[in-house]
């Protein structure tokens, strides 16, 4: 794999990498043309409702249809009956989850039978008069209770039958640890420890999940809202037991994922639907469904430090649970890799990090921004800035004290720190003018925040310059916001020197679109913008033997870059000059393939190194209602080392989006339940998420662009960075405002009145009195 | 029933049961797929269409009470194939990330500036506040429409100012978004 660029200055012009062209597909996005999976219309469409129980658990008695294929212009009514025996099941880490649910539904929302009808209207009246006979059953919808002695097991043990972890409700434990815990101390002036809790939330896209199956030949498309489209077609093609080649997977880009579009969901279920009908059939989401379908794991994690009186790490010892749901999806990685970089950013000489998946009667968690990290950060976070004030240490220092250098490793056997992380700590700490006094009545908090990047990768791309200099680049990202399809149209614009406006970004078919492993983990920006780079190579040096020809020099007179075709030192041609004069009359185009890869290793935890960190300071400045508990955001700093911006209007609003996403889990947002284990507050009228009326004050994002990232140009992948560390940045501000210490999340405005009450209650001295 | 409803500025006719919304006849039978089905209980805003020039949640509009009225969609704003300001302040400012809270927030945004032709920022915070967005921090979208608001007039679809006093139009067929 040869270096592609890291140390190479980006193409400049006005459109090239570094300068924020206007976003690809923006026209459309402003007039309403974008079309996403629920805005494309099928022929002879059959419209899917899923039939659900109200109970968080119950076994399936019997379903009786009758009624509902009574009804004039219903279909089909599909249940367990009429799929394959034994159900089929899929999932990304194992193959759990059944297609319907079978003999049991083991979360409220599972479906257990669909219907299909000729129009909306009539499929939700069916789906009312599908008759489900269930017993509720005893159901365990926490960390305590699917751990407790003889709780009833969520997952049926012949699925793990070799896994002595096979009678229990943990999925899995991990185990990470260097240096000696117990040894070490022995060498700390001081230990802190504390519980922290964090809740379950979920992704609110506000699209909702849409999804489209229909015959196709002899094999079938499908149309999903997926991050993933190759890793859907895979799962397909198994469970249909077709040829890839014979399944065709439609990804327009989502209206917002954030992970939780990256896994099949109910793409199985109409594809087997459609098959059975020999007729497209549509199944869109309500958001309710959406909170039934996807959320990320709870966590309840212990954390134990030891200290030097200099602030130094002797030891981090670190025991989470997390609350993930009733099959796997993708949730144990979430906690595996989430908690092996959980000792943080810091040079650390032992570490002891156990952490378990636990099962439970809840809707499966699966991917959401930040990948795990969120939980341990929450925590671990916290108990630094409560180790800096028992040592008397100021809480950016205690970060600085700690911090490894740029190529400094920090987990033994991983890639090293790859950032000046300091820059982005000083840069943060300076915007918000850490030091100075903040003004009467307002607290300020401090965190840093680290998360890996891709551990394995494989991106294909293929770019075609054609005959007139116009570009046309094939990538299997998934735009889903993040603005993927903008620079790469920038990469290639600025290597091939087409304007960016001539360069059309062709994604979301598998047919037509080469192979890119998925979109997750920031990952797109360095493997696909690598693919796209090395594919512009290759053009590149077909221009270049092109222009030695045309011109009567020997190759290595000529240097193409940059859109231009240099001769020896005194000539520089556009692109497009030798392409028309190199063509000739047959004209045709330059196709240039590109494939980057990160291979996996075998002995490595987590299956590969860190292509790359993100790595983002967030301080914050509150004010708190001491009569209503609520915590108002005055300054939000945020700062992530991306390497180089390739759009940073794009970085912008990923950061800013992010470092609100924080703050939604941070102030506002949890699942409820009730006593029975079924959720309290689907929808948006009980789940909040902020507003424009709950924004920060005043916003500030910045970014640290040292070109040290493994990405074209120097770039990092980023956009979950900034969600990291609000929590801890936000608690620790509180504290600083009123004294309190709130260990659960989210800080609602009940849980900070609470929290001040009890302070008022035990009189805390004035050492940590508020102001 | 039928209804004869005008949609950026084209007369239709057309059949709808009493149950569907205004949301479900402009998507489902229009074609008119620009205005988002999210939360459906007007929290999101994504469904945001301008109706006799208010801005509403075309989910909680019946379908029957737009009949004899004017109806303005993100895909009306545009005049002769020409953006909106505000449409052109979305795209200056890199407002639209994934895009699906957008046309929302554009209505949104010309019902405010209609009514409040230089808003403040906390104006702007407020008039959007019906209208979630979960990919920006929202701070790319207040300047989109700050900047709207200083653009040159520009001929504009037909948006009626609104006035706060709600009584004195006893024509209003809905309450305040």
């Amino acid at each position: 794999m040869t270096d592609l660029g890291s140390n190479s200055h980006a193409p400049g012009a006005s459109h090239g990498p570094g300068a924020s062209p206007a976003r690809v597909g923006g026209r459309a996005r402003v007039t309403g043309d974008q079309a996403y999976v629920a805005d494309i219309r099928l022929e002879d469409v059959l419209h899917v409702k899923l039939v659900t129980v109200d109970a968080a658990r119950a076994r399936i008695e019997r379903i009786d249809a009758s009624a509902a294929l009574a009804l004039p212009g219903v279909r089909l009514v599909m249940t367990p009956a009429e799929l394959p025996q034994p159900m089929p099941r899929f999932g990304p880490q194992m193959r759990d989850r059944p297609v319907l649910a079978v003999g049991e539904t083991k979360y409220h929302g599972e479906p257990v039978a669909a219907v299909a009808a000729e129009t909306r209207d009539l499929a939700e009246q069916a789906a009312e008069l599908v008759r489900v006979a269930c017993t509720p059953l005893p159901a365990v919808t926490s960390i305590a209770a699917s751990l407790a002695d003889g709780a009833p097991l969520v997952q049926e043990p012949s699925l793990r039958p070799d896994d002595a972890l096979g009678g229990t409700n943990v999925l899995r434990e991990h185990r990470y640890a260097w240096g000696d815990v117990a040894e070490a101390e022995a060498e700390a002036d001081l230990v802190v420890e504390g519980t922290y809790r964090f809740p379950m939330v979920t992704q609110f896209a506000i699209e909702p999940h849409a999804f489209m199956a229909a015959p196709d030949g002899d094999g079938i498309a499908v149309w999903s809202s997926i991050q993933h489209p190759n890793w859907l077609q895979r799962v397909l093609a198994s469970l249909l037991n077709l040829p890839l080649a014979k399944v065709r997977v439609f990804a327009p880009d989502p209206g917002g994922a954030f992970g939780g579009k990256q896994h099949a969901k109910y793409e199985p279920l109409l594809a087997f639907m459609a098959l059975r009908l020999g007729r497209p059939v549509r199944l869109v989401l309500t958001l309710e469904e959406t909170f039934q379908a996807v959320r990320r794991g709870a966590a309840e994690v212990r954390v134990r430090s030891g200290f030097r009186r200099d602030g130094r790490i002797v030891f981090r010892d670190i025991d989470a649970d997390y609350l993930i749901g009733a099959y796997a999806d993708i949730a144990d990685r979430t906690v595996a890799k989430g908690s092996y970089t959980a000792a943080g950013p810091y040079r650390i000489p032992n570490a002891r990090i156990v952490a378990r998946s636990v099962l439970s009667h809840t809707v499966p968690s699966t991917a959401f921004r930040g990948f795990g990290n969120p939980q341990q950060i929450w925590a671990v976070e916290s108990n630094m800035d409560e180790a800096a004030r028992r040592l008397e240490i100021d809480s950016v220092e205690l970060r600085l004290r700690n911090l490894p250098r740029r190529g400094e490793p920090f987990i033994p056997g991983d890639t090293p720190a790859d950032g000046e992380w300091a820059d982005t700590v000083r840069r943060a700490a300076g915007l918000i003018g850490w030091g100075e006094q903040a003004p009467h009545g307002r607290g300020r908090g401090f965190a840093v925040g680290l998360k890996s990047g891709p551990t394995t990768g494989l991106s294909y791309s293929t770019v075609r310059l054609l005959a007139d200099g116009s570009v046309v680049v094939h990538a299997g990202t998934s735009d889903m916001g993040q603005g993927a399809r903008t620079i790469f149209a920038q990469i290639a614009a600025g290597e091939l020197g087409a304007p960016v406006d001539w360069v059309t970004v062709v994604m979301g078919d598998t047919v037509v679109v080469p192979y890119d492993q998925q979109t997750s983990a920031s990952r797109s920006s360095v493997l696909m913008g690598n693919a796209i780079l090395h594919a512009c190579r290759e053009i590149q040096a077909r221009l270049r033997s092109m222009a030695a020809s045309l011109e009567g020099v020997d190759e290595s007179e000529v240097v193409v870059e940059r859109g231009e075709v240099r001769i020896g030192a005194e000539r520089a041609l556009p692109v497009r000059d030798v392409l028309t004069r190199g063509l000739g009359r047959l004209g045709g185009e330059i196709i240039g393939v590109g494939e980057m890869r990160k291979e996996a290793e075998p002995e490595h935890p987590l299956g590969g190194t860190a292509a790359f960190y993100e790595f983002n300071c967030t301080a914050v400045e509150v004010s708190v209602d001491e009569e209503t508990g609520d915590v108002t955001v005055e300054r939000h700093v945020t700062v992530s080392d991306v390497g180089l911006a390739m759009n940073p209007k794009q970085v912008r609003g990923q950061d800013e989006g992010a470092a609100v996403m924080g703050l939604g889990h941070t102030l506002m947002e949890h699942y409820i339940f009730d006593a029975e284990g079924r959720i309290r507050n689907l929808g948006a009228i009980d789940y909040r998420i902020p507003t424009s009326m709950d924004l920060p004050k005043r916003m500030e994002s910045a970014i640290v662009e040292n070109a040290d990232g493994p990405g074209p140009y120097g770039a990092k992948g980023m956009s979950e960075g900034a969600l990291l560390c609000v929590a801890p940045a936000v608690a620790a501000a509180v504290r600083d405002a009123t004294g309190v210490v709130i260990c659960d999340l989210p800080l609602t405005p009940e849980r900070v009145w609470r929290a001040l009450g009890e302070r008022d209650a035990t009189e805390q001295p004035s050492q940590a009195a508020p102001r | 029933m039928t209804i004869s409803v005008r949609v950026n500025g084209r007369d239709r006719s057309i059949a709808v049961a009493p149950y569907h919304t205004l949301l479900d006849v402009l998507r489902d039978e229009m074609g008119l797929t620009g205005t988002k089905e999210c939360c459906l209980v007007g929290e999101c805003g994504a469904c945001t269409v301008l109706l006799d020039g208010r801005s509403v949640d075309a989910c909680l509009v019946l379908a029957v009470e737009v009949d004899g009225g004017e109806v303005t969609t993100v895909e009306g704003l545009a005049v002769d194939g020409q953006l909106s300001a505000v449409q052109e302040a979305f795209l200056d400012t890199g407002a639209a990330q994934c895009g699906f809270c957008i046309p929302g927030q554009i209505v949104s945004a010309h019902a405010l500036l209609a009514a409040t032709p230089s808003p403040d920022r906390e104006q702007v915070e407020e008039g959007l506040a019906g209208n979630l967005c979960r990919c920006a921090g929202y701070e790319q979208i207040i300047e989109a429409v700050l900047l709207a608001s200083t653009a040159p007039q520009r001929p504009a679809p037909p948006v009626t100012p609104v006035t706060d006093d709600v009584a004195a139009r006893p024509d209003a067929r809905m309450a305040p978004q």
